[in-house]
């Protein structure tokens, strides 16, 4: 490849910064004293301990899948820390009194936590390491009766509900990451949103990963009661080190009759240095159920950080008439590996689902789909259309795609499309010669080849998503 | 405005221009015409700076600075606009999208600010009525799935929006029909000014009898072997190139 495209890539991660806090953190290893630990740090009642130790020997049994296409050494588990919270985190009366110092650090992330710097209409939890730092917004959430708050409030606030839905999308048994969450998880977000309420803003979680050799494993659950709509945003940041860390997520999404959830991602880990140095490992796994008839589960996700990225957010389309959006850009640089997709199972009548996924490789990046399409025998008229799309940088990166179509019932119609381009030095230079930057075009070009998915973001994200992409690429077009 | 001397470029070690003078001077529209081959568009690619042309030798000055040095962008922003003989699609950019992204790096080389959006768009449908071009265009992607009329139209749209100082259309005229071909040439001429000068690049006379050159220059073999005014693309259509070239 010509200059013009291989010095676009390489802009220091603004994000590596390292929040100087006191911690307490348990020392690493796994075990079910260990969990115990955890259970009591956070007061939970017995039911949930029960619930993480039947999670834990179900992991012991289990093995890591090695299906993704993906390589990395073996991670050690028992030198994995569970548990890290800053000292000064204790429940707290109002947001005034958090640590300035965590404060400061989502200031330069650029979330405000303070009430009076906030821009409307974002009501955001961070969470920091293990647990949660602040939720912002809650009295006007609490209006419209919506509950919005870090797990482990939920769990002692609004246990009823906790128990119902935890573990009812995405079972402990599930997945080998998904038993050890279940097993360790330390804090996260939870929201419900009342029958037939319209969630007034937009609801956002914020996570930082700060200590060194810590997990983080949180857990989200969303509830949209009949008729309820509520619209999610996640974003996420780490330190720069060398060495790597897991991160090994649930998020459940439950939207019962008539309901819908939008949840939005914006994952920008820390993706390790140009030799593939470092770097978060992504293991997570994400579901919607959507419950009841008529109900609506949209993901999107913009994926540009991570060393490795395992993650499939589905839908399962148990209502009749349900519709599972699934809109995707993985952008992969470097040395970084996603195997990113979704699942998207039809069980219901007319059930619709929309499969739109961007691949993006630059570097010695490996970017594959795999994404499955099931129509079970019942899912009378049921259809699916995918589209998938990779784009290559350079000729020293690779996209695979890994589609799979099982359908059980001759009503339904399912549709494939997929395509692979490269970014031309006749673009390029096209842009160029009216005036533009190599930068800038190649930005250009690859929001372009972005855009169906950056229309589905909310108006904020979608103006960071396109800047990000940008900085990923940077220096991968010289 | 513009000094070619003794300039030698090409391709993939290939040498294809062998060594071309040539002087434009502002307000003057000059015609380059010549056989496939002869270098003409290796010309319009090296004096914009495309990257897979290597120059071999000589000098090009324009507007006194060395015109070699400088980044493809930098000369787009100095006001060299090329025209494309095959527009290139950039699939989800929209034309206006891109058309603003273009004009404010424009402006900016030149001390203006940003444009205002809505300003620009009065500013484009204005000139989009010059090459009866459709405002729905604007949200189209860029040349994405225009058909070879409405590229080249966009291109001069683009000229139009743009306003450069030297503007080298590449073989603008290949593909058009009659029409297209007297809406793009009287976009041309509307645009002309005394501060501004066009060097057309086109293999037929057919051209020149809407855009009228003040110079026409036969290239081939990578040499202007033939240098003369209007009448010598007449002489051209009417006898072919080997003329020319067994003259040369």
């Amino acid at each position: 490849m010509s200059t013009a495209i291989e010095s676009l890539v390489n802009r220091e991660y603004q994000y590596g910064f390292v929040t100087d806090v006191d911690s307490d953190v348990v020392p690493p290893g796994l075990s079910e004293e260990v969990i115990r630990t955890i259970s009591a740090k956070k007061n939970e009642p017995e039911w949930l301990l029960d619930w993480r130790l039947k999670a834990y020997r179900r992991w012991l049994t289990m093995k890591e899948p090695h299906w993704p296409n993906v390589q990395y050494e073996p991670i050690d588990y028992q030198a994995v820390s569970y548990y890290s919270a800053p000292k000064s985190v204790k429940p707290l009366q109002s947001l005034d009194e958090v640590d300035p110092e965590l404060l400061r650090t989502y200031e330069k992330l650029g979330i405000s936590l303070t009430e009076q710097k906030m821009l409307s209409g974002v009501a955001v939890d961070a969470i920091f390491d293990s647990v949660s730092v602040g939720t912002t917004m809650r009295d006007e959430l609490a209006k419209h009766g919506v509950i919005f708050c870090s797990f482990g409030e939920a769990v002692r606030e609004h246990p009823e509900l906790v128990k119902k839905y935890l573990g009812s999308v995405v079972p402990y048994s599930d997945n080998f990451f998904a038993a050890l969450n279940s097993a360790v998880f330390s804090d996260g977000s939870f929201c419900y949103v009342p029958k037939g309420v319209k969630c007034p803003m937009e609801l956002s979680t914020y996570f930082r990963i700060n200590s060194a050799d810590t997990g983080q494993f949180e857990r989200t659950l969303i509830i949209a009661d009949e008729a309820a709509t509520v619209s999610y945003l996640e974003g996420c940041t780490a330190p720069k080190r060398s060495t790597n860390q897991l991160h090994a997520a649930v998020v459940e999404l439950v939207a019962l009759e008539g309901a819908t959830v939008k949840y939005s991602t914006v994952q920008n880990w820390y993706a390790g240095d140009e030799n593939g140095v470092g770097g978060i490992y992504n293991f997570v796994t994400k579901r919607g159920k959507c419950a009841g008839a008529n109900s609506k589960i949209s993901w999107t996700q913009v994926e540009t950080g991570s060393a490795i990225t395992w993650k499939y957010p589905s839908v399962i389309l148990q209502g009749d008439n349900s519709v599972g959006e699934f809109y995707s850009v993985a952008v992969v640089n470097n040395r970084q590996q996603a195997d990113t997709g979704t699942k998207m199972i039809h069980i219901g009548k007319n059930t619709k689902s929309t499969i739109v996924s961007k691949g993006i490789s630059a570097g010695y990046g490996q970017n594959s789909y795999r994404g499955k399409v099931q129509v079970l025998p019942k899912a009378d008229g049921a259809r699916n259309y995918t589209q998938c799309d990779s784009m290559l940088i350079g000729n020293r990166c690779g996209a695979h795609t890994f589609p799979y179509i099982e359908v059980e019932n001759n009503t339904a119609t399912v549709e494939h499309e997929a395509s692979t381009s490269k970014i031309g030095e006749d673009q390029i230079f096209y842009c160029k010669q009216r005036g533009l930057s190599a930068e800038q075009a190649v930005s250009m070009i690859v929001s372009g080849f972005c855009r169906e998915v950056f229309q589905e973001l909310p108006m904020e994200f979608a103006v960071e998503a396109q800047q990000l992409l940008g900085i990923t690429l940077e220096g991968s077009v010289g | 405005m513009l000094d070619i001397q003794s300039l030698r470029a090409g391709i993939a070690e290939r040498e294809i221009l062998k060594g071309i003078d040539l002087v434009v001077n502002p307000g003057e529209v000059h015609a380059v015409m010549g056989p496939n081959g002869s270098g003409k568009s290796t010309l319009a690619q090296v004096l914009a700076g495309n990257p897979a042309y290597e120059v071999l030798g000589g000098s090009v000055t324009y507007k006194g600075e060395d015109l070699l040095e400088l980044e493809p962008e930098e000369r787009a922003q100095r006001g060299i606009f090329l025209a494309f003989q095959y527009p290139v699609e950039i699939p989800g950019v929209t034309n206006a999208y891109f058309l603003r992204s273009a004009l404010n790096e424009v402006r900016k080389a030149r001390g203006q600010e940003e444009i205002d959006p809505l300003e620009f768009l009065d500013l484009v449908e204005e000139r989009m009525k010059l090459v009866e071009m459709d405002p729905a265009m604007l949200n189209r992607s860029v040349n994405t799935g225009f058909s070879g009329g409405e590229k080249k139209r966009n291109e001069i749209l683009q000229m139009a929006v743009l306003e450069p100082s030297l503007a080298i259309l590449d073989e603008t005229d290949s593909g058009l029909d009659i029409d297209a071909l007297r809406i793009v040439a009287e976009g041309v001429n509307r645009l002309k000014r005394p501060d501004n000068a066009t060097i057309v690049v086109t293999h037929y006379q057919r051209l020149l009898n809407y855009i009228v050159p003040d110079y026409v220059h036969v290239l081939a073999g990578g040499r202007i072997v033939r240098s003369g005014g209007k009448e010598l693309a007449l002489e051209l259509e009417e006898r072919g190139y080997d003329w020319v070239l067994d003259a040369a």
